[in-house]
């Protein structure tokens, strides 16, 4: 019996002296479950913009991006145009941070003289830990241009005529600290085309992606691959005057630079349009031939309206 | 026979008197961080913060996310995550060390002890030794303890580029509040 009880006590330190020795280690332990919060997945891309397109990264609730972009002229337009510098297009725009997930945005481009306004909404943001995480964000962009030259048609000049629209579907995914990539499905509605066996409605497929150099800087690419007619349409393509004729697949390589609330892209690229129908309807030049040009994009932010302490 | 259980009973007590601990903790402990040069407010605040000590040994740890820290503009917060703490990289900041003059707080009566802590910080994965000076306020089960400290970037690793060198101060001021309660 008393051996019994012996062992018992023997135990009972044992188990006593266990436990010390275990929470000499990590007070912390004491206090920390081990629970990860949900954590939302942050800057997958430094802009808003990959190059051309969106991205699916966000700029921020009550925060003003003022953006300025250029696009020159063809490189191999020769010394006497500065490689193109001479001549120039631009838009600036500002961009404003409703909430974290929705971002609303104005522009103007000198290319058409062309107004553009989107909407900019994230249902899904890519996360990690919590209940329900996400792999990837989901981002969607709708918006209209309206230009204001008399347009293809200068004796039907409707207002109506100048209207276009667009809307996107981006599905992305931070895959590291250095690579995203993001894949995106864009409809591009234009009021007027130049045949009337031209649609209307042009699909457009895109894919960006980044690759962080250093902490302040990053190798993007952007293209947009244009979906023609197939089948019984597909003569059209080819037809003179017509939208697809003429219509070529917007690449851009370009590299991120950011100096503080600054961000610069400047990029080589085959198209001039700096809104989504711009870029993707209005794209003409080919790099295959040499016609490439040179362009930035800057980006300034301010926070404008600062979230209560 | 009887001698073993007595040894064993001395035993047992004694490895509790040896083992016993007072522990406080709190996982809502404010960090406060003021890097600016009065340019531009460049300042965040943690209010997760992980700590907790013993009251008989005096030792003390303390752990919290780096991205928990909150700015009063989104960009800012994600350059002093992305580009200045590589947070993804780092994730946590820790302490962990001793209050080298816990004697002479007495818990078991109300008042302001001051107090000074010795241990390792860690930020941005570089470690250091540091000293800090603080106080602990005793009030019933509770202890509510502050300390300010300078902690100076380059020895952490974090480098000011030249376009924001006239913003952001070479050394951080650091404030810390928690406020600790009995574990029972």
């Amino acid at each position: 019996m008393s051996v019994k009880i012996s062992k018992l006590i023997y135990t009972l330190g044992l188990i006593c002296l266990a436990q010390v020795g275990f929470a000499q280690d990590d007070l912390l332990s004491s206090i920390d479950n081990g629970d990860k919060p949900k954590e939302y997945i942050k800057n997958a891309f430094k802009s808003s913009r990959v190059i051309n397109g969106h991205s699916i990264e966000f700029i921020g609730k009550g925060v003003l991006d003022v953006r300025i972009l250029h696009r020159f002229g063809l490189l191999n337009s020769g010394f006497s145009n500065l490689y193109g510098l001479d001549q120039a297009t631009m838009r600036f725009g500002f961009d404003y941070g409703v909430l974290n997930n929705l971002t609303v945005g104005i522009g103007r481009s000198t290319f058409d003289k062309e107004w553009d306004a989107f909407v900019k909404y994230r249902p899904i943001q890519q996360s990690t830990g919590g209940s329900r995480p996400s792999p990837v964000s989901v981002v969607l962009v709708s918006g209209m241009t309206a230009s204001t030259t008399p347009g293809i048609y200068p004796e039907r000049n409707y207002y109506t005529n100048k209207l276009a629209y667009y809307h996107e579907i981006i599905v992305g995914r931070k895959f590291n600290e250095k690579f995203s990539a993001q894949l995106s499905s864009t409809l591009v509605h234009l009021n007027i085309v130049p045949l009337s066996t031209d649609p209307n409605n042009i699909y457009a497929l895109g894919l960006g992606a980044r690759y962080k150099l250093s902490k302040r800087t990053a190798f993007v690419v952007d293209y947009h691959y244009i979906l023609r007619n197939l089948g019984e349409n597909e003569e059209n393509n080819n037809t003179a005057g017509s939208l697809f004729s003429t219509m070529k697949n917007p690449l851009s390589i370009g590299f991120d630079i950011e100096t503080g609330g600054h961000v610069f892209q400047l990029h080589f690229s085959n198209c001039s349009g700096m809104n989504e129908k711009a870029f993707i309807t209005k794209t003409t030049s080919s790099w295959g031939k040499g016609e490439i040009r040179f362009g930035f994009n800057l980006s300034r932010v301010f926070t404008v309206s600062k979230p209560k302490a | 026979m009887k001698k073993i259980i007595l040894w064993s009973l001395v035993a047992f007590i004694s490895f509790q008197a040896a083992g016993q601990k007072k522990l406080y903790s709190t996982k809502t402990g404010t960090a406060f961080f003021d890097a600016g040069t009065g340019v531009e407010n460049i300042s965040g605040t943690n209010k997760a913060v992980m700590s907790v000590f013993d009251a008989v040994s005096g030792q003390m740890q303390s752990s919290m996310l780096v991205k928990g820290f909150e700015f009063w503009s989104q960009p800012m917060q994600d350059h002093f995550n992305e580009n200045y703490m590589e947070s993804d990289k780092f994730p946590k900041s820790t302490f962990s060390g001793k209050i080298t003059n816990i004697d002479k707080v007495n818990f078991s009566k109300d008042g302001n002890y001051p107090v000074e802590v010795k241990g390792t910080l860690e930020i941005h994965g570089v470690k250091k030794e540091i000293v800090a000076k603080g106080t602990m306020k005793v009030t019933g089960e509770t202890v509510a303890a502050s300390s300010e400290f300078v902690v100076v970037l380059e020895d952490y690793n974090i480098h000011i580029p030249g376009v924001v060198k006239d913003k952001l101060a070479k050394d951080a001021k650091i404030k810390i509040n928690c406020t600790y309660s009995l574990i029972k």
